[in-house]
């Protein structure tokens, strides 16, 4: 074979693919792999095993030979499973037959959203810190990203004044997610009036992501879908992975009004076809009883929540309290670090992970994430180290 | 169920401090409560839970089914009661179905709880008659599974 000159890939890469930096969280991810007996508060999914029945019942549809293409929007039989549990829980009606899209994971569903939406150019308006793909996903679907900072001071939620302070006419979709990834911040219905509001006033499309709905401790989750005029602007994210545990079956679900629903599938009908048949058995079996699944474990949540913020407290550090998800996100400036390398040298020296602020954005300087999606015994060890390391800087 | 009682069931050698903090409370709350369950026969006692099967011991537990007839004055109780006062009688249930005590017993050998059967427990007035089977292995135990979790399977940072 005739060798060949070398070929430059990097310059036929796209630009905006090539341009985009890789998730902060695959650089640490890379370096606690290499190590042992880490206790890792760096992970953004449950330690709980999905429930028991729901793993039974997709081992049964394996056996019946459940194993091909479901219709494009999803089994009719779990869209109407899901209409009636978002209207229960959530609080808006959606028809089962053209205003429910099942997707592979919340992810998907948020880049069709944007993809559906998004004409090159378009300005996107959403909160940060925030969950690591957003940023990238409104690049992909060649969206021009807006960000709003939100505050410890004020609970890490977004207030219009915020969004009044960077809205243009170019502003087409704002982006929310509450429960919030990474800060644990909630919004109240007060909170969320005033956007319904600005998005009701500015004419906006309002994607929001719920995933951690279910998991809200001191006071019940409200969806801004179900505020007057909201429901006919947005597209809802929701989906399996954090309430019922099932992060590796990959099942999310969109539901909004029919015509964005539709273009939606357009996407993903030529780019996924479909979600997988066994995971959406699996999530018609989870919605069966809900309330007793996620009952114990966001009772258990609870109580590590109040553990950590209880643990943050003795040591003086300072940290919002977290109302939902299952992250903490305190400060550690006073430590005099940035916050990258405050979790290198915490890693390093006490074999404890947690992801620095600035995977979820710049404004995420100074902080870190911990998640405590894991056992109490963990929780208590990686305190201890953490106690211990404080004392040393 | 209170949910400092759910924190004990499932580990009851938590520190008062941690449950303190789980709970968002003053140890001296947690304190008091536990004292009171304690005062009240609530907590009834905390024990260990052991894999036996893996000790090696040549122990065997028997489950026995027992017909009972109802005295005039007690019922059921009277006759159970009396039965649950051995030692050899682990737990003790009233059941509904065909019969109506079942019955945990552990002997050191399948001799000695044979001999608990016919020599202890068939004599006894209102005993009418006992079905005895021998547990051969242990799965789960009082909700903890006997064979080990298998190692983590998540991603050690995920976003």
């Amino acid at each position: 074979m005739q060798k060949k000159d070398s070929v430059s890939l990097r310059n036929r890469i796209n630009a905006t693919v090539r341009d985009i930096p890789r998730s902060g969280i695959r650089d640490l991810f890379d370096i606690v792999s290499t190590m042992k007996d880490v206790i890792s508060l760096g992970i953004g999914e449950p330690d709980f095993d999905t429930p028991w029945h729901v793993r039974e019942s997709t081992m049964f549809a394996l056996e019946r030979g459940v194993t091909h293409y479901t219709s494009n929007y999803g089994y009719l039989e779990l869209r109407q499973a899901l209409a009636k549990y978002v209207g229960k829980k959530f609080g808006a009606e959606y028809n089962p037959e053209n205003e429910i899209l099942v997707t592979v994971g919340v992810s998907e569903a948020l880049d069709l959203a944007l993809r559906a939406l998004v004409t090159p150019g378009d300005e996107v308006l959403y909160h940060e810190p925030c969950y690591v793909s957003y940023r990238a996903t409104i690049l992909f679907a060649q969206g021009v990203p807006v960000a709003v900072e939100t505050k410890p001071e004020n609970g890490f939620r977004l207030t219009r004044a915020m969004l009044e302070a960077r809205v243009t006419p170019k502003t087409k979709v704002l982006m929310l997610n509450f429960p919030n990834n990474p800060t644990g911040a909630i919004m109240g219905r007060q909170d969320l009036e005033d956007i319904a509001a600005f998005a009701r006033e500015r004419d906006l499309i309002v994607i929001t992501d719920e995933i951690y709905g279910e998991l809200t401790y001191d006071s019940p989750h409200t969806s801004i879908v179900s505020l007057p005029g909201l429901r006919d602007r947005t597209i809802f994210l929701h989906g399996f992975s954090k309430a019922w545990a099932m992060t590796g079956f990959r099942l999310g679900y969109a539901c909004g009004p029919a015509e964005l629903i539709e273009a939606m599938m357009k996407i993903h009908q030529y780019t996924m076809l479909c979600a997988s048949s066994m995971g959406q058995k699996a999530a018609i079996e989870a919605l069966a009883r809900p309330e007793s699944d996620i009952g114990e474990m966001a009772d258990e949540y609870r109580r590590r929540r109040n553990f950590i913020a209880a643990a943050f407290k003795d040591m003086g550090i300072e940290c919002h309290r977290p109302l939902g998800a299952f992250y903490a996100f305190p400060s550690v400036a006073r430590f005099g670090l940035k916050s990258k390398d405050f979790a290198l040298k915490l890693l390093h020296e006490e074999k404890v992970a947690v992801v620095p602020g600035t995977a979820f954005g710049g404004c995420g300087e100074g902080f870190v994430r911990c998640a405590y999606a894991t056992s109490m015994e963990n929780l208590k060890e990686a305190m201890a180290r953490l106690k211990r390391f404080i004392g040393k800087l | 169920m209170d949910e400092l009682l759910k924190i004990l069931q499932a580990n009851a050698t938590e520190s008062r401090e941690n449950i303190a903090k789980m709970l968002n409370l003053p140890v001296a709350e947690v304190n008091r409560r536990i004292a009171d369950y304690e005062k009240r026969g609530v907590i009834r006692g905390y024990q260990a839970i052991l894999n036996e099967d893996q000790l090696g011991l040549d122990t065997v537990t028997a489950v026995i089914e027992v017909k009972v007839s109802p005295q005039r004055e007690g019922g059921f109780n009277t006759v159970a009661a009396r039965i649950s006062r051995f030692p050899e009688v682990r737990s003790a249930y009233l059941m509904s179905g065909t019969y109506d005590v079942l019955l945990f017993v552990e002997g050191r050998n399948l001799r000695e709880v044979a001999a608990f059967v016919s020599e202890r427990l068939s004599p006894l007035e209102g005993v009418l008659s006992t079905s005895t089977h021998f547990m051969l292995k242990t799965y789960k135990r009082l909700g903890v599974l006997m064979e080990s979790g298998h190692a983590e399977e998540r991603l050690s940072v995920a976003p």
